[in-house]
């Protein structure tokens, strides 16, 4: 059951009017502009034994993506592709707010947008993941591990999830008369087909403003929240409106307007990361 | 998903298999207060979509932990009824209604005026009962109408309905058999009186010309569905004779 959230952070009300009067003047508390996501760090192939990782911040927030590929069956309605599934967990080192248990409806709500705005496009490219058609594939765990919530899990979430498959290796295998798969886990064929760049734009809706990027006092006092993905040739491929407030015509254009420059600030800090890489 | 090709969801005159215009809805019927135990109640259908709501409360909740001290909590819980389904649905909550739960709580908490109502609880009870489609999104609207079934204040009325983009062309109320084969599914919940979007999610790509279009021609159903839903309250409550 989904309930109004009872147990939520109290922000003092001054510090909301000091926001509030901030945004008034086109500013923020943390010396941004209204439109400009924080300070951007991506680094990959932090956990030697996954097959793909990506550690990164988002300002404050901190999210691991790990990313491991394991021999399984298909889907019996897609017998030509493999799997790909995405799973996030708010581990209670991450903030006074997150206890120890099964996800919750954030953490389930936060995997199935990452996994379908994924999906949807074909960013990894699945056809590719078929070892016998109908029989073994490849499945494709993406587990984002939030491990420091300082608000925006969703954008941080997909710059992981993202750097952590375009710098992901396919395992190599050895297939025995019996028809026995053996994964060699040392040897690599090559990397994980990618078809599809994808982030994720999250706004705040706080009184008259729409804001990027919100910090987690800016969650705290935001009516509502929007989160639009995008690929890389700008089209929309997800959308998911979660908090308490609803939003009018004229906001949801504004929300796409603003989305879609921020959206060249993550591609950017993406893309030059992952060059890094080589 | 479903393979796309080799698929036709239109036929030569360009009307759906069901022989809807891109622009119709399935036939809608809504009935209010159906059960005896619950404060309000509602049954709506889509269609073969057909989804029972029901609302309990304001009252205490059974754990004394979950008030909050200015206003009512609501709690919404999403379900799909084990033969629902073509395949048997497990009844255990599965993560796709515990998603969907939330969404349409979020959907209602901008009208109902929960402040009226402290430290108590708002149960909103929905289960479908048959899946064909559109099921949050007839859920929602038969939320909405067993709330007001249940006398509980609310600032609007809401309806929802979900717009496809199928083979390019963007259809209004699609059925699971297009949903199935859609390019994207864009659930669309508001409050045309107060001129509110309230459920608002896209699965699939669209470009933003056809997001806008496709939300006009969900925020235009959504007058219709909300106009049917005062009719239909409307209705219960003038039948007393003098």
């Amino acid at each position: 059951m989904s309930m109004t959230p009872f147990r939520v952070p109290v922000v003092p009300t001054l510090k909301k009017e000091t926001f509030i009067s901030l945004y008034r003047k086109g500013m923020r508390i943390d010396d941004r502009d209204l439109f400009t996501p924080r300070k951007i760090e991506i680094e990959t192939g932090v956990i030697e034994k996954a097959e793909g990782s990506a550690l990164v911040k988002l300002g404050n927030t901190k999210v691991l993506a790990g990313v491991k590929i394991e021999v399984g069956t298909p889907f019996k309605d897609t017998p030509n592709q493999g799997v790909l599934t995405v799973h996030a967990e708010f581990v209670p080192l991450a903030s006074p707010v997150f206890e120890p248990g099964p996800p919750d409806e954030n953490a389930i709500e936060l995997a199935r947008v990452i996994d379908r705005s994924l999906r949807e496009v074909g960013a990894v490219d699945l056809e590719s993941l078929v070892i016998r058609e109908g029989e073994k594939v490849w499945i494709v765990w993406v587990d984002l591990y939030v491990i420091d919530h300082d608000g925006n899990l969703f954008d941080a979430s997909m710059l992981a999830a993202m750097a952590a498959l375009r710098t992901a290796k396919l395992p190599d295998y050895e297939e025995y008369e019996t028809g026995e798969i053996e994964v060699l886990k040392d040897k690599s064929q090559g990397p994980l087909k990618i078809n599809h760049t994808v982030v994720t734009v999250t706004t705040a809706k706080v009184g008259d403003y729409i804001i990027v990027d919100p910090t987690l006092d800016e969650e705290t006092i935001a009516d509502s929240r929007m989160v639009v993905a995008v690929d890389e040739q700008g089209r929309i491929v997800g959308l998911q409106k979660t908090g308490e407030a609803g939003y009018t015509r004229e906001e949801i254009q504004k929300v796409f307007n603003i989305s879609q420059g921020a959206a060249k600030v993550y591609f950017k800090s993406l893309e030059e990361a992952l060059a890094r890489k080589g | 998903m479903a393979r796309k090709d080799n698929v036709t969801l239109f036929r030569e005159d360009g009307t759906r298999l069901d022989g809807r215009k891109p622009d119709e809805m399935r036939p809608i019927k809504m009935e209010v207060g159906v059960l005896d135990n619950a404060d309000g109640s509602a049954l709506v259908e889509f269609g073969r979509t057909k989804v029972l709501a029901a609302v309990y409360g304001p009252r205490e909740p059974v754990q004394k932990y979950i008030v909050i001290p200015d206003k009512a909590v609501l709690r919404v819980r999403y379900h799909m009824a084990p033969f629902s389904t073509s395949e048997r649905k497990s009844p255990a909550p599965s993560r796709r209604e515990v998603e969907l739960s939330k969404v349409i709580r979020e959907a209602l908490e901008p009208v109902v005026l929960t402040d009226q109502f402290p430290r108590t609880a708002i149960d909103i009870f929905i289960e479908v009962l048959q899946a064909d489609g559109g099921t949050r999104t007839t859920g929602l609207t038969a939320a909405s109408l067993a709330l007001a079934d249940a006398g509980i204040p609310m600032r609007a009325l809401v309806g929802g309905v979900a717009v496809g983009k199928i083979q390019g062309r963007l259809v209004l109320d699609i059925d699971e058999v297009e949903d199935n084969y859609a390019e994207a599914d864009m659930p669309v919940g508001a409050a045309p009186d107060i001129g509110l979007i309230t459920l608002f999610q896209i699965n699939g790509v669209m470009t933003r010309e056809e997001v806008m279009k496709g939300l006009d021609m969900a925020l235009e159903a959504i007058n219709r569905i909300v106009e049917m839903e005062k009719e239909v309250l409307k209705s219960k409550y003038m039948k007393v004779e003098v």
